[in-house]
């Protein structure tokens, strides 16, 4: 699978990260090199087989429903690049 | 006399037993070495030399009363993907700028629990995402040991937790954590001269660790011995129930199954380690390793982990895909870097380009696009089928022996500079390490003999799940047998 | 009679699909230790993991677990004893962790139905496709500054069912009835309080139309409906859009829109360009979440009696028809109270009292059932006096009307105003002779084949007797004098 220009574009603007478009080209060329080395997974019979997700080893713990956290507000705030009293702020988004 | 600094962390402890030396002396050691040598290596990002010092002061006053824990006094490096309490963490990126967490990771709280003195944060590579420590917002770290011929150039430590190796190598703390994804320990544990283990997944908590890929990530300890390691690690693992992934299993005393040596042990050798192109040096010392084992009384047995080959490709859409999804929270919003931006998207953008780093960056577009609308079923669920067969490989292996033989690298450490041209050559140091990270299966890297340059090969061992016993037990008789005993050449105490 | 809307071409159909998300109740989140009440000061009930800061790590509420089961239970669907978490992708201000824990592939709860009762007092069955656990997000306020909007977590992490009906929704009725029945449901099981004022249960609407028979069009999604009243609104008004785009030639895209209850019309809310891309895959820090079938098995044991039974029992038991009985059961609290003042006495008089007087005066006084001021067992004790004849039906009236007022009940108003019904035949017979006496030309009329005049007699003499008349002896004895 290669990528073009308006892919890389695209994935970027999905990651939300800026890339310069003098970039792009270097970034296309760096991506598919490593798209085309992942592709020699497709040699493999993977018919029947179960995906692993994670460590199999057991079953979701659940905790119990208490309240064990929260009310750390300053604490929760105290490293905001930008904090509106109780508040984080951002640039005003419209829906 | 041995300089304090010379000390390995079990003789460290012994003599503040015997009151030999008190914790501050040890301490105020390393602290002068730092100070001495960090210009160069550039092991440490943030050096935490009064918190030392008064942790120091109240291991002195514990050890006094009698009531020492297991590490007390003994000053270690903490990897800088640990979320320290008041203290600056940077996951080696711009991105988190000035954060100082207010919470401490469970590992290192449960070692501060224990006694030990935190020097600072060890370097690392970006969100541990490298093999050379090159891709550091921080500057890279430089490997201590230096090629025979040719000493100027300045090597890598290997990555991604390549400040902590190179403190323990260059004898600036006594031991480090770690973190290993894909190798992110053992590597450098190789590449530095030094031993380092990647635990059981889930054997430590993953609570407090600035996440890489989460089905991967696991902490781990460096020391220069395997008992250190073996120490320091008891210290690290047990259950946390604020992490689900962690394993709901009482820690072993691994110590003392340091001493239980491999007779009538039987011992894997995976063939598809074995690669053509295969430095005749690395073979030897492999070769070499097995001897070892062999006059010990372990029995070789010839096993194939078929999938080996594979390990990379899958772990180079695994882990990229949970960290696009991982490193989304770094966007400026509650904490770190931010760039301003004329509308919220643009806020995240200009933040994230401007924070992250290139290889970052690389791995989260890979990461994003494999897991993009149409591609799920052809990468990631493919890959983590195949994840499926690399344990399925392991846990066949694992009917047949007790543990695995192989080399942790197929290379000793290389230059800065050299593999940046084309980022899968640097993935390819991570080829043997990294189908222990996909079953999450333990892994123990020795330093067992030097190449022709003079510079460090380690020895790998792999294990059953939670049976690091075992693998303490075949890595001391490694230790023991090779008596590596050679020293980089920057260090402390050694005139720079 | 079907439900269609009139378009130059003819009859349209309305196909309907609701994904309601409802808060559910818990003391805690879903993966954190964060409270989860109403209403607390902006940013205090946050933990550092809803704030998604780094290193930190979901574990998930077994109450939500549970209250998820219980749903599922409640709408007769099909338990996943395994399910999954996956990650939801996608930036937003609201969302700290740049995703949402959610389930994607393997719910919680598969397959389910909800029957609903519609106006003429037929029911039909309402496919539930699946019910999932996912977090709610925070809260973003747009309107505190020009250039800025703020965010409050104090709502991200808290555990959210997404109950998705299958497209057998034909009409705003049917749409409001099943939100409804589903509410009354939710709120027997104790599992989300239905509150949609108050956000803790919110519909996204699903609307195409389509002529009769044919396949389905495309359908747009009106998203965060907090009202029932504007969910068959924007129902009728988002379908009147499409019928005008099909009509005129052009073709519905789709796309999400919101409901601008002002103007009676949805807008279009994101463009196909930002048409989110998910990229969906299981959370690699949770594992599949199975469930014990014996702990289910208590959950289900556990359940109360729910709507439909509890109508069914109400029909069979009292007597009641199916309207009246879907009417007191549709909150649990009323159902009780009813089946208090039922117990013991005349049922359909009970529930005449109830669906009747006692709803008049809630309403009047702005009260709840849960604080009404006349108690199931005072409401009782009312009709105790009319059936041993202390009272008659019209002096009750009054007494329940003085014991809304008052708080007192029935014995004191009674005997304070002394209310006792006459039952002496003599008085009786002294006031109708009265009565007669005075209206000798209507004796005559009556008997000359006016029979209706005959309630004008019964009212006379029950004026004469300030209303206290047994209406049983006042009958008898004006048809003695009258013969």
């Amino acid at each position: 699978m290669s990528l073009d220009p308006a892919t890389v574009r695209r994935i970027a603007r999905l990651a939300r990260i800026h890339v310069e478009e003098g970039e792009v080209a270097r970034l296309q060329q760096e991506l598919n090199g490593i798209l085309g080395w992942i592709e020699q997974l497709n040699e493999i019979d993977v018919t029947d087989v179960e995906p692993l997700t994670g460590a199999a080893h057991m079953a979701l713990r659940m905790r119990e429903d208490a309240v064990t956290d929260g009310g750390i507000r300053d604490a929760l705030l105290a490293n905001a690049p930008e904090r509106a009293g109780d508040f984080f702020a951002v640039p005003k988004v419209v829906e | 006399m041995t300089a304090l600094t010379d000390l390995t962390l079990t003789a460290a402890r012994d003599g503040l037993a015997r009151r030999a030396f008190s914790a501050a002396e040890l301490t105020e050691a390393h602290l002068a070495a730092i100070e001495a040598l960090n210009p160069r290596i550039n092991a440490f990002i943030t050096v935490t030399a009064e918190r030392a010092r008064a942790q120091a002061a109240a291991a002195d006053a514990a050890l006094a009363r009698g009531e020492g824990g297991p590490l007390a006094g003994l000053p270690i490096a903490i990897k800088d993907l640990f979320c320290t309490e008041g203290v600056r963490t940077t996951a080696g990126s711009r991105i988190l700028g000035p954060f100082v967490p207010p919470y401490e990771s469970t590992v290192t709280a449960q070692l501060r629990r224990d006694g030990a003195v935190f020097l600072g944060k060890a370097n690392l590579d970006e969100f541990a995402m490298g093999s050379s420590n090159m891709t550091s917002a921080y500057g890279p770290v430089a490997n201590p040991w230096r090629r025979r011929q040719d000493a100027d150039a300045v090597l890598v430590p290997g990555g991604s937790s390549g400040g902590s190796a190179a403190a323990v190598a260059g004898r600036l703390a006594l031991g480090a954590t770690g973190t290993d994804t894909g190798g992110s320990i053992r590597q450098p544990a190789s590449f530095c001269g030094v031993a380092g283990i990647k635990p059981t997944y889930g054997r430590c908590s993953r609570w407090g660790i600035v996440a890489f890929a989460s089905s991967l990530d696991q902490a781990g300890p460096f020391a220069r011995t395997v008992q250190d390691c073996a120490l320091l690690l008891r210290s690290m693992a047990g259950f946390d129930p604020k992490d689900s992934t962690s394993a709901e299993l009482a820690v072993p005393d691994f110590v003392a199954a340091c001493g239980r040596g491999v007779r009538g042990l039987r011992i894997g050798v995976p063939r598809e380690y074995r690669s053509d192109g295969m430095a005749g040096e690395i073979e030897r010392l492999w070769q070499q390793g097995l001897d070892w084992l062999r006059e010990a009384g372990a029995e070789i047995v010839d096993v194939s982990l078929p999938h080996t080959k594979y390990g990379l490709a899958t772990y180079y859409i695994v882990a990229p895909a949970e960290a696009s999804s991982n490193l989304a929270r770094y966007d400026g919003v509650r904490f770190g870097l931010r760039e301003d931006g004329a509308d919220l998207t643009e806020l995240y953008e200009r933040t994230r380009g401007a924070g992250f780093g290139a290889e970052v960056r690389r791995r989260v577009l890979i990461g994003t696009y494999v897991l993009s609308a149409g591609y799920y079923d052809a990468y990631y669920l493919r890959a983590q089928k195949v994840r499926a067969l690399i344990l399925r490989d392991f846990t066949e292996a694992f009917r047949e022996v007790d543990a695995l033989l192989t080399p942790t690298t197929p290379t000793a450490a290389f230059a800065q500079g050299e593999k940046m041209d084309d980022p899968i050559t640097m993935y390819l140091n991570d080829v043997f390490t990294v189908p222990a990270n996909m079953a999450g299966v333990p892994g123990l890297s020795v330093p067992a003999g030097l190449d022709a340059q003079g510079l460090p090969l380690g020895l790998q061992v792999i294990g059953r799940p939670f049976d690091e016993e075992t693998v303490f037990a075949v890595g001391s008789v490694l230790e023991r047998a090779a008596g590596f005993d050679a020293l980089p050449a920057v260090r402390a105490g050694v005139p720079g | 009679m079907s439900y269609s809307l009139q378009g130059a071409s003819g009859p349209w159909e309305v196909v309907i699909g609701l994904e309601v998300h409802a808060q559910v109740i818990s003391r805690a989140k879903l993966f954190s230790g964060a409270a989860t009440a109403f209403g607390a000061a902006p940013n205090t009930q946050v933990s550092f993991v809803d704030a998604a800061f780094p290193g930190m790590l979901p574990v998930i509420n077994r109450e939500c677990v549970a209250q998820a089961v219980r749903t599922g239970l409640g709408l007769n669907a099909h338990i996943n004893l395994v399910s999954r978490f996956d990650r939801k992708n996608y930036f937003y201000a609201d969302l700290p962790a740049g995703y949402q824990i959610s389930q994607y592939q393997h719910p919680i709860v598969g397959a389910g139905t909800i029957e609903i009762e519609l106006p003429d007092g037929s029911t039909k069955d309402i496919g539930v496709t699946r019910l999932h656990l996912e977090q709610d997000a925070g809260k973003s306020l747009h309107d505190q500054h020009p250039t800025k909007s703020y965010i409050d977590l104090n709502r991200a992490g808290v555990a959210l069912m997404e109950i998705v009906s299958e497209p057998d929704l034909r009409s705003p009725e049917e749409a409001g009835a099943y939100l409804r029945k589903l509410r009354t449901i939710l709120r027997y099981l104790g599992t989300c309080d239905g509150n949609m004022e108050e956000g803790s249960m919110r519909a996204d609407v699903n609307v195409s139309v389509r002529k009769h028979d044919e396949a389905f069009r495309t359908r747009c999604e009106v998203k965060n409906v907090n009202s029932i009243r504007f969910v068959m609104q924007a129902i009728e008004a988002e379908a009147r859009r499409q019928i005008d785009v099909w009509e005129g030639g052009g073709t519905v895209e789709q796309e999400t829109r919101l409901f601008d209850a002002a103007r009676g019309l949805t807008r279009s809310m994101r463009s196909k360009e930002d048409a989110h891309d998910y990229r969906y895959f299981p959370d690699p820090d949770l594992l599949p979440l199975v469930l014990d079938e014996d702990w289910v098995a208590s959950l289900r044991a556990g359940l109360p009696e729910l709507p439909d039974a509890k109508r069914a029992r109400f029909m069979q038991a009292y007597g009641l028809p199916a309207y009246d009985s879907g009417v007191l059961v549709a909150e649990q609290a009323t159902a009780d109270y009813y089946e208090t003042v039922a117990r013991g006495r005349d049922p359909k008089l009970a529930a005449n009292w109830v669906m009747g007087d006692l709803f008049a005066a809630l309403n009047r006084t702005g009260r709840g059932i849960e604080d009404s001021p006349v108690s199931a067992a005072v409401l009782g004790q009312l009709l105790d006096r009319m059936a041993d004849a202390t009272i008659n039906g019209r002096i009750a009236k009054e007494v329940f009307e003085a014991m809304v007022e008052s708080g007192r009940d029935a014995d004191a108003i009674i005997a304070e105003r002394g209310l006792r019904q006459v039952t002496d035949t003599g008085a009786i017979d002294a006031a109708v002779a009265q009565v007669l006496a005075a209206n000798a030309d209507k004796v005559a009329d009556y008997k000359g084949g006016k029979d209706k005049l005959f309630g004008f007699f019964v009212g006379q003499v029950m004026k004469a007797m300030a209303g206290k008349g047994n209406p049983a002896l006042v009958n008898e004895a004006l048809r003695r004098h009258l013969a």
